[in-house]
């Protein structure tokens, strides 16, 4: 099983990577962007056996733990059976 | 003689800074401990250098955070052992959650280098006895990521109980938005825990110690910690 997690900034934390690339678009004339966020994504290869329940409970532990610091950080977690 | 132990994570760089720092003016003995290593031994202060542990993978400190020796390091800040992490030790810190807070990119998003001034804003015996508030300390910082942020709650607690350590100023000491380098809130460059026994930094008083440094006012850090540990 594949899972995408993505993390992300908070909406209250002000995103200056986000804002740059907002810019940027809008100097190529893409007038069309009101804002942007930037995250980041992390693909996960899960082993077999787990349901996707399982696998869900599992990779939220990894985003608490590990992935995501969630003074800062919100997360998202996608799941795509093999 | 004071032990300072000095933890270090693979990329971290300001180790040899911060304990000829701590052998020259603090008198003490610097010994190093590997992240790997389980215990970090009887030590009178730990010591979190800067650098770029792990490459500053998934976040700074992030990997450094969960490495083997952070279980000890914990214990120890439990027992009340003193703390100190300066720059990626700060950004440490905050992932393991001893500190409160994060350290965001700079709000210019450049990597930053140059000497700027923090004035001293809260007292914590170990760390400012030889700095009273309202001193303003020039010193360097070297970050990319070094924007303080806190939840509002957060920041509250941290301003009512005292627990800011330093904030950027200008050079008479007025904390304003100009002498901000990095848009760290309420100017906010280091913080104590709690119980004031850990204080996180991201300016670098180990590379203010001597005349070709550009500047001495670290000295004074240095010295504080000594008399204090010694006391």
């Amino acid at each position: 099983m594949k899972a995408y997690v993505h993390v992300y900034l908070k909406r209250a934390v002000l995103d200056p990577q986000g804002k740059a690339i907002a810019h940027a678009l809008h100097e190529l004339g893409y007038k069309d962007v009101k804002a942007a966020r930037q995250g980041k994504m992390i693909e996960l290869d899960i082993a077999d056996g787990l349901n996707k329940e399982q696998a869900e409970e599992s990779i939220r532990k990894m985003c608490e733990d590990l992935l995501a610091n969630t003074v800062i950080e919100d997360y998202s977690i996608t799941l795509e059976a093999a | 003689m004071q032990t300072v132990k000095i933890l270090v994570f693979p990329g971290i760089n300001r180790e040899h800074d911060i304990a000829h720092a701590f052998t020259r003016i603090g008198n003490a003995k610097a010994d190093f401990v590997w992240h790997k290593d389980s215990t970090i031994g009887k030590a009178d202060m730990i010591v979190i250098p800067g650098g770029f542990s792990y490459g500053d993978y998934l976040r700074c400190g992030a990997m450094a955070a969960n490495s083997p020796i952070i279980r000890d390091l914990k214990d120890q800040a439990a027992k009340g052992v003193p703390i100190l992490g300066i720059c990626n030790g700060f950004q440490i810190l905050v992932e393991t959650g001893l500190l409160a807070g994060a350290l965001l990119r700079n709000n210019g998003l450049k990597f930053i280098c140059k000497h700027v001034f923090m004035r001293a804003e809260g007292a914590a015996d170990l760390f400012t006895a030889n700095i009273t508030k309202g001193d303003v300390l020039r010193v360097p910082i070297a970050h990319g990521e070094g924007n303080y942020y806190a939840a509002p709650d957060t920041v509250k607690h941290l301003n009512d109980s005292d627990l800011v350590a330093f904030r950027y100023c200008d050079a008479n000491g007025a904390v304003t938005p100009e002498s901000n380098p990095n848009g760290s809130v309420e100017n906010i460059a280091g913080i104590f825990s709690d119980n004031r026994k850990i204080l996180g930094m991201m300016p670098h008083p180990e590379n203010a110690i001597d005349a070709f440094h550009g500047g001495t006012d670290g000295i004074r850090l240095f010295e504080g910690i000594a008399a204090a540990l010694a006391a």
